[in-house]
C-alpha cells in the first residue's frame, strides 16, 4: 500500500480507503424489507380506509351480522397465529443451526398457513354460494377484497415458505438462506399483525353494529 | 368595499380591450368576489414574486464571470439574518393570504345563502330565493323550476337581483355546472347533491358549461344564462310553460345520450322529478338511494335482501340510458314503494320508519350505527327529502 | 374456426381492433414500422444486438439503467409532444362550426394519452433516470444496493410503456382523462379496452417505480461512503431520498385505487359505481393522495439538479444547505396534507376547504426559501453562463410564476372560477415545464459529460434553449389569458371566434417547442459527431464540487477505484482545495454484482400478462403469470450474482486514466 498508508500519522487528511471491505451480501437487505412491508402496510391501511368508508353500504342485502360467523373466524385466527408462534420457533432453532428441526416447524408453519387459506376459502365459497358475492354490495366489495388482499399476501407466504424449505433442504441454513427466513419471517408476522386488524375492524366490530 | 372598486377597474379596462375576460368581470355578487378575492391574492403574491425576479436577473447579471468588479466570495454560505428574512417574507403572505382565505372561503362557500345581493344592498327578505335544480345529463343540462312548474333543456334564466338557490345533480357522470359570468362552479354528480348560492346583477346573456369532462359530446354541453329583469324573467317562464311535459316517462327518454341539444322547454313537470333523479329511481321498480340508506343505516335486509337486486341497478354495466330500457323485467315487490307516475310518493321520501320496507315477518334491527364515514370524504350527505 | 374457439384464443381482440380505418393512426404506424424496421435492420446488420443485450439490456450497473432511463424518457416525449401538436392543432382549428380533425373518439384518446406518457413515461423516466445515475456517484458508492431490482424496475417501467404505445396500434386508449374519474372509467361508461390498457400500463410501471423507490431509499441509507453523514450529502441526494420516499409511501395508494378499478371492471365489485353503495368519490380521493406526492416526487429532484448547477457554475458554497434541507423535508412532509385543493368544487365543507387551501399556501414558503438560497447562491459569485446555468435562470424566472399562479388556485374562492380553465392548465405546465422540465434537461447538458465524457454541443443547446424558453411562454401565457375568459380545458369545438387568435398563438409557442426538441435531438447527434472536439478528460469539465466528478468520465463500471473519505459536503471541491493526489497504485479486485437477463424477461411476462388481461385472453394472463413465478422462484435458486473485477481490470482502467490526465495537463 502506498500513497494511502496511515496518512493521518502525517496530518493529511485521509480522502479515500485504501484497504476497504467490500458490503457484506444482503447488508441492505432487511432496511429494504422493512421499507417493503411499510409500502405494503399502506396498501392494507388504504384497503382498510375504504372498509371504513363503504363498510356500512350493503346496499339494502346482508349486513355483517347475518354473514360473519365468528367461532369460525375464532379458529381461522387462532391457526394464524399458531403459525407465527411455530414461525418463532423455527428461528430460534435456525439459530441453533438445527436443520431438520428448522424445516419441521416451517413445515408446521406451513400447515397453519395452509389451513388459514382454507378455513377462509371455505367462507367465502359459502358467502357466495348464499349470494353475498362481492357483486352484492359495496360493503361485501371491500369486505372481500381487504380479506382476499391478506389471504393473497399469506398465499404468497406459503409459496415462498416452500421456495424456502426447498432452498434450505438443498444447500443448507447458509447465510443467504438465514436472511430469507429472516425476511420471510417479518412477513408472516406482519400478515399476523394486518390479520388482528382484520378481526378487530371487520369481523368483531362489524358484528357489533 | 369602496377599496375593491378601484380594483375593479382593472378588469374593467382589460376588458375595454375587446375581449370577454368574464372571470375578471363577471355579472354577478359571487364571481365578483371571487374574482375580488383572485385580484388581492395575485397582488399580495406579486409583493414577492417581482422582486425575486428582478433580484434573480440582476444578480444573474451583477455576478457574471466577466464583471470581474463585482464581488467574489466562494465560501460565503451562510447567514442568519439573511435566512431570517429569507423564511419569515414568505410566511408573512401566507399569514395574510390564509387569513383571507380562511374568511374568503366561509364567506363564499357555495352551500351559504346570500347575505347581500351586491357590495352595498342587502338581500330583501319578502322575496323568496328562486330555486333552480339543475340536472347534467349525457351531454345536455336539464333545469327543473321547481316553483313555477317549468323545466328547461341547456337555457336557463334568472331574475336580475333575486338570490338563486340551485340544487345540483347528474344523471350518470361527473359534470361541473359552471357559469362563470354568475359563480364559481360545483360538481355535478350522481346520487349526490351539491349546492350553490348566487344573484346576478346584470341583465344579458352570459355563457354556461360543464367545467368537467364527462364523455365523447362534452364539448356541446353548454347554456345561455339570462339574466332578465322581473317583466322579462316572467315572459320566459310563460315561454316555458308553453312547452310540453316532462313526466318520469320523457325523462328516461331524455337522459340518454345525445350530443349538442337544442333548447327545450317543458311546461308541466313532475314535482316529485328531481328527488326521483337525486335518489336515482325515476325508473319504476328502482329503490331510491334514500330509502337504501336509511334501510343501511337500520343494518340492511339480512338474507332476505341478498336477491333483490334489480331494484338497485343503475348504471352499472351499460352507459345510462343505452342498454338498460326504462321498464325493468320484474319488480321486487316488497321492497320497493309502490309508487306511480305522476304521484308525489311523499310516504317514502323520509328515513321515519322503514317498517313497511321490511316485509313482513322480518325482525327490526335494534342497533343503529353511527354512520358518518362520508363526512372524512367531504361529501355532503346525500338528499334526505 | 368456430367463434367460440377463436374468443378463447384472441378474447375480444378482433380484427376491427385494428384502427385500420383511422389514416392518421395508419399513418403513424407505417412510419413509426418502417423506423422501426430500419433500425431493426441496422442493428442486426452491425451485429450490435448481443453487444446491447450483454452491455445494456441485462446490465446491473445503475449508470447504464440510468442512461436507458433517459432514453425512455426522451423516446416517449417525442410520443408525448407529439399529442401535444394534435391537441394545439384540433383546439386552433375548431372554431365556427368547424370540427377541427379530429373526432372526439380520437380527441379525448389524444388528451388522456398526452398526460398519462408526460407524467408516467417522460417526467419520471427522466427523473428516475437522473437519481440513478448521479446518487451513487454522488454518495461514492459502487451500485445501488439491489442492483438487480434496479433492472427489473427500469423494464417494468419499460413495460408499462410498451402496454401504453401498443394502445395507439391495437386498439386503444383510455377517454377519460389522465386520472380516470370513474363512474365515467368504469365499465358501464367505458367498456372498451382503453381504461384497461390505462390501468395496466399503469400498475405495471408502478411495480417499477415502487421498487426502484425502495432500492432507492436503501442505497442512500445504507451505502454512503465514510464520512458523509446525512448532513454533509448532497442537495440532490437529499431531494432524491425524500422523493423516493415519496415515491414509496405513494405509488402503493395508486396500485390500490388502480386494482380496486379494475376489480370494478372486472369482477363487478362496487367501489366506485354508482349503483349498490360504491363512491366514485372515494376514487378521487385516493387518486389525489397519490397524486398530489406525485407532483412532488417529480419537481423535488428538479430543485436538486438546481442547487448543484447554481452552486456549481457560480463557483461557490450554495447558500443555506441547512434550510434547503429542511426546507426539502417540509415540502415532503406537507405534499401529503393537501390532496383535496384538486377538488375544492366538489362540495366539501368551507372549513375543510380553508384547511387544505392554507396547507397548500404553507407549502410555497419552503419553496420560496429555496428559491432565495439560490437567489443568494448566485449573490456574489462568479456565474458562467453554460447551458445548465441557462436552464436554472430560466426555471427561477419562470417557476416563480407558475408558483404565484399556484398558491392563486389554493384560494379555494379563486379556485371555483378557475378550477379545471386552461388557466390551471396553464399553471400546471407551467410548473412542470418550467420546473420538471428544464430541470431535466438542466440535469441532462450537466451530467452528460460524465455519463459520455464529452460535453454536449452548445450552438445546438442554445439553440434548443431559446425554442424551449420562447416557445413555453407563447404555448402557455395565452392559456393563462384563455382561462381568465372562462374557457374550460378538455375542449374539442369552440364557437366563440374571438377565442381562435389566442388558441393560434398557443400552437404557434407548441410548434417553437417542437423546434427546440428537434434542436435537442439535433444537439445530441452533433455532439457524438463533433465527441473528440468536445472531449473532456479531467472528468471534471464544469469545476464542479460534488463526488461524482472525482472520477473519470465516464466512470468505470466499479465508480471509484478506492471509496472515497468525505470530510466537507462539497467533497469534491474540499479534496481539490486540499490538494487530493489520485492513487496510482494498490488497486484491488473490486466485488460487483453480475448481470442478468431475469428482470427483462420477468418484466417481458408481466407486459404479457397485462396484455392478456386487457384483451381478455385468459390464457396469456395465466401463462404469463404461471411463468413469472417460475422464472422468478428460479432466479432465487441462483446464489451466485456477484463476481470480482480482476485488479489487472483495475490497474488497467486507471492506467488509462493516468495517462488521459497527463495528457490534458
Amino acid at each position: 500500500m502506498t500513497v494511502a498508508v496511515n496518512p493521518t500519522q502525517t496530518g493529511e487528511p485521509v480522502f479515500y480507503l485504501a484497504d476497504e471491505h467490500p458490503h457484506p451480501e444482503g447488508y441492505s437487505t432487511s432496511l429494504g424489507f422493512w421499507i417493503y412491508l411499510m409500502s405494503d402496510c399502506l396498501i392494507f391501511a388504504i384497503l382498510f380506509a375504504t372498509f371504513g368508508v363503504l363498510g356500512g353500504n350493503y346496499a339494502a342485502g346482508p349486513a355483517p351480522k347475518d354473514l360473519f360467523e365468528l367461532p369460525l373466524v375464532a379458529v381461522n385466527t387462532s391457526m394464524l397465529l399458531l403459525s407465527s408462534i411455530t414461525y418463532g420457533f423455527a428461528m430460534l432453532t435456525m439459530q441453533q443451526n438445527k436443520i431438520a428441526q428448522t424445516q419441521i416447524w416451517l413445515a408446521i408453519t406451513g400447515l397453519f398457513g395452509a389451513a388459514f387459506i382454507g378455513i377462509e376459502l371455505s367462507e367465502f365459497a359459502h358467502m357466495i354460494h348464499e349470494g353475498a358475492t362481492p357483486q352484492r354490495s359495496a360493503f361485501l366489495s371491500a369486505f372481500f377484497t381487504l380479506v382476499g388482499t391478506h389471504g393473497l399476501h399469506v398465499s404468497c407466504g406459503l409459496i415462498w415458505l416452500v421456495t424456502l424449505m426447498v432452498q434450505v433442504w438443498k444447500f443448507g441454513l447458509i447465510e443467504a438462506n438465514r436472511r430469507r427466513l429472516m425476511c420471510l419471517s417479518m412477513f408472516w408476522h406482519f400478515l399476523d399483525v394486518v390479520w388482528i386488524g382484520v378481526f378487530t375492524f371487520v369481523y368483531l366490530l362489524g358484528v357489533l353494529r | 368595499m369602496s377599496r375593491f372598486k378601484i380594483l375593479a377597474l382593472l378588469p374593467l379596462a382589460v376588458a375595454l380591450s375587446g375581449c370577454n375576460y368574464v372571470v375578471l368581470a363577471p355579472a354577478g355578487d359571487i364571481a365578483a368576489q371571487q374574482r375580488d378575492l383572485v385580484i388581492i391574492s395575485t397582488v399580495l403574491m406579486l409583493l414577492i414574486v417581482v422582486p425575486v425576479m428582478a433580484l434573480t436577473v440582476l444578480f444573474a447579471w451583477r455576478y457574471r464571470q466577466s464583471n470581474t468588479d463585482a464581488r467574489y466570495e466562494p465560501e460565503w454560505d451562510h447567514s442568519t439574518s439573511l435566512e431570517l428574512v429569507i423564511w419569515s417574507a414568505p410566511l408573512l403572505i401566507i399569514v395574510c393570504l390564509g387569513a383571507l382565505t380562511w374568511m374568503g372561503t366561509h364567506l363564499l362557500d357555495p352551500y351559504r345563502t346570500l347575505g347581500r345581493i351586491h357590495a352595498d344592498r342587502a338581500v330583501d327578505q319578502s322575496k323568496a330565493p328562486l330555486e333552480v335544480d339543475v340536472v347534467a345529463l349525457d351531454w345536455k343540462w336539464l333545469f327543473i323550476y321547481p316553483d313555477y312548474g317549468v323545466a328547461t333543456v341547456n337555457d336557463l334564466a334568472a331574475p336580475v337581483d333575486r338570490p338563486i338557490n340551485f340544487r345540483i345533480t347528474a344523471s350518470s357522470v361527473m359534470n361541473s355546472f359552471y357559469i362563470p359570468a354568475l359563480a364559481g362552479q360545483i360538481y355535478a354528480m350522481p346520487g349526490m347533491e351539491t349546492k350553490l348560492h348566487a344573484v346576478v346583477n346584470h341583465a344579458g346573456t352570459y355563457r354556461g358549461f360543464s367545467a368537467n369532462y364527462s364523455g365523447a359530446g362534452f364539448s356541446g354541453m353548454h347554456f345561455n344564462f339570462q339574466g332578465l329583469d322581473d317583466k322579462g324573467f316572467d315572459a320566459w317562464i310563460a315561454s316555458a310553460k308553453s312547452g310540453g311535459s316532462l313526466g318520469r316517462a320523457e325523462y328516461l327518454q331524455l337522459e340518454k345520450p345525445s350530443q349538442n341539444e337544442p333548447v327545450r322547454r317543458y311546461g308541466t313537470v313532475d314535482s316529485d322529478l328531481y328527488r326521483l333523479i337525486l335518489n336515482m329511481c325515476v325508473e319504476t321498480g328502482k329503490m331510491c338511494q334514500s330509502e337504501m340508506m336509511a334501510i343501511d343505516a337500520k343494518g340492511g335486509l339480512g338474507h332476505e335482501g341478498l336477491n333483490n337486486t334489480l331494484p338497485l341497478a343503475y348504471d352499472k354495466y351499460a352507459r345510462r340510458g343505452t342498454a338498460l330500457g326504462p321498464e325493468p323485467t320484474f319488480v321486487a315487490g316488497t321492497c320497493t314503494p309502490d309508487a306511480p307516475q305522476g304521484r308525489t310518493t311523499a310516504s317514502i321520501t323520509a328515513p321515519l320508519d322503514t317498517a313497511p320496507l321490511l316485509g313482513a315477518g322480518l325482525k327490526r334491527p335494534s342497533f343503529t350505527p353511527l354512520k358518518s364515514s362520508s363526512f372524512f370524504l367531504g361529501q355532503r350527505p346525500k338528499s334526505d327529502s | 374456426m368456430s367463434p367460440d374457439l377463436l374468443k378463447l384464443i384472441f378474447g375480444r381482440l378482433t380484427f376491427e381492433s385494428l384502427p385500420l380505418h383511422e389514416p392518421i393512426v395508419v399513418g403513424t404506424f407505417a412510419v413509426v414500422a418502417t423506423g422501426g424496421l430500419i433500425m431493426f435492420a441496422g442493428l442486426t446488420y452491425f451485429r450490435v444486438w448481443g453487444y446491447l443485450w450483454s452491455e445494456w439490456f441485462t446490465s446491473v450497473d445503475h449508470k447504464r439503467i440510468g442512461i436507458m432511463y433517459m432514453i425512455l424518457g426522451i423516446v416517449m416525449l417525442l410520443r408525448g409532444f407529439a399529442d401535444a401538436l394534435m391537441m394545439r392543432l384540433q383546439q386552433a382549428l375548431a372554431f365556427g362550426g368547424s370540427e377541427g380533425y379530429l373526432n372526439s373518439h380520437h380527441y379525448d384518446q389524444v388528451f388522456t394519452a398526452h398526460g398519462v406518457i408526460m407524467i408516467f413515461f417522460v417526467a419520471m423516466p427522466l427523473v428516475t433516470g437522473l437519481m440513478n445515475f448521479v446518487v451513487p456517484l454522488q454518495i461514492g458508492a459502487r451500485d445501488v444496493s439491489f442492483p438487480f431490482l434496479n433492472n427489473f424496475s427500469f423494464w417494468m417501467t419499460v413495460g408499462g410503456a410498451v402496454l401504453v404505445m401498443a394502445s395507439l396500434f391495437i386498439g386503444e386508449f383510455a377517454r377519460t382523462g389522465w386520472l380516470a374519474y370513474p363512474p365515467l372509467s368504469n365499465i358501464g361508461y367505458s367498456p372498451d379496452v382503453g381504461v384497461d390498457y390505462y390501468i395496466w400500463g399503469l400498475q405495471v410501471a408502478g411495480v417499477g417505480t415502487t421498487l426502484s423507490g425502495i432500492n432507492l431509499i436503501c442505497t442512500i441509507v445504507k451505502l454512503r461512503c465514510p464520512g458523509m453523514t446525512m448532513m454533509r450529502m448532497p442537495v440532490f441526494t437529499w431531494t432524491a431520498l425524500c422523493t423516493n420516499v415519496l415515491i414509496v409511501a405513494s405509488f402503493p395508494v395508486l396500485t390500490v385505487v388502480l386494482a380496486l378499478l379494475s376489480l370494478d371492471r372486472y369482477v363487478g365489485t362496487n367501489f366506485f359505481t354508482n349503483d349498490f353503495g360504491g363512491s366514485p368519490m372515494m376514487y378521487v380521493n385516493l387518486i389525489w393522495i397519490w397524486g398530489h406526492p406525485e407532483v412532488y416526487i417529480l419537481v423535488l429532484p428538479a430543485f436538486g439538479i438546481f442547487s448543484e448547477v447554481t452552486s456549481t457554475f457560480s463557483g461557490k458554497r450554495l447558500f443555506g444547505y441547512t434550510s434547503m434541507v429542511y426546507a426539502t423535508v417540509v415540502i415532503t412532509i406537507l405534499s401529503y396534507l393537501v390532496w383535496l385543493h384538486h377538488f375544492f368544487t366538489m362540495g366539501s365543507g368551507a372549513s375543510v376547504n380553508s384547511f387544505f387551501g392554507i396547507t397548500t399556501m404553507i407549502i410555497s414558503i419552503p419553496t420560496g426559501a429555496k428559491m432565495f438560497n439560490w437567489l443568494f447562491t448566485m449573490y456574489r459569485g462568479r456565474i458562467r453562463f453554460e447551458l445548465p446555468m441557462m436552464w436554472t435562470i430560466a426555471f427561477m424566472l419562470t417557476f416563480v410564476l407558475g408558483g404565484m399562479t399556484g398558491v392563486l388556485l389554493a384560494v379555494p374562492p379563486a379556485d371555483f372560477v378557475l378550477h379545471n380553465s386552461l388557466f390551471l392548465i396553464a399553471h400546471f405546465h407551467n410548473v412542470i415545464i418550467g420546473g420538471v422540465v428544464f430541470g431535466a434537461f438542466a440535469g441532462i447538458g450537466y451530467w452528460f459529460p460524465k455519463a459520455f465524457g464529452f460535453k454536449l454541443d452548445p450552438f445546438w443547446g442554445k439553440l434548443s434553449f431559446w425554442f424551449w424558453v420562447t416557445g413555453f411562454y407563447l404555448a402557455f401565457m395565452p392559456l393563462y389569458v384563455l382561462g381568465l375568459m372562462g374557457v374550460t380545458r378538455r375542449l374539442r369545438v369552440f364557437d366563440d371566434p374571438s377565442l381562435q387568435i389566442w388558441f393560434i398563438v398557443a400552437g404557434i409557442g407548441a410548434f417553437l417547442v417542437f423546434l427546440g426538441i428537434l434542436s435537442m435531438l439535433m444537439q445530441f447527434a452533433v455532439s457524438f459527431l463533433r465527441r473528440e472536439q468536445l472531449k473532456d478528460v479531467t472528468g471534471d469539465p464544469w469545476d464542479a464540487r460534488t463526488l461524482e466528478w472525482a472520477t473519470s468520465s465516464p466512470p468505470p463500471a466499479y465508480n471509484f477505484a478506492f471509496t472515497p473519505v468525505v470530510h466537507d459536503n462539497d467533497a469534491w471541491w474540499d479534496m481539490k482545495r486540499r490538494g487530493y493526489q489520485r492513487p496510482l497504485t494498490g488497486f484491488k479486485p473490486i466485488h460487483m454484482p453480475s448481470s442478468t437477463g431475469t428482470g427483462i424477461i420477468l418484466a417481458g411476462l408481466a407486459t404479457a400478462m397485462g396484455f392478456g388481461l386487457i384483451w381478455y385472453i385468459w390464457w396469456l394472463a395465466a401463462a404469463s403469470f404461471i411463468a413469472m413465478l417460475a422464472v422468478g422462484i428460479g432466479h432465487t435458486f441462483n446464489y451466485h450474482r456477484d463476481f470480482d473485477i480482476p485488479a489487472e481490470d483495475v490497474i488497467r482502467a486507471e492506467d488509462v486514466r493516468t495517462k488521459l490526465l497527463a495528457g490534458a495537463k
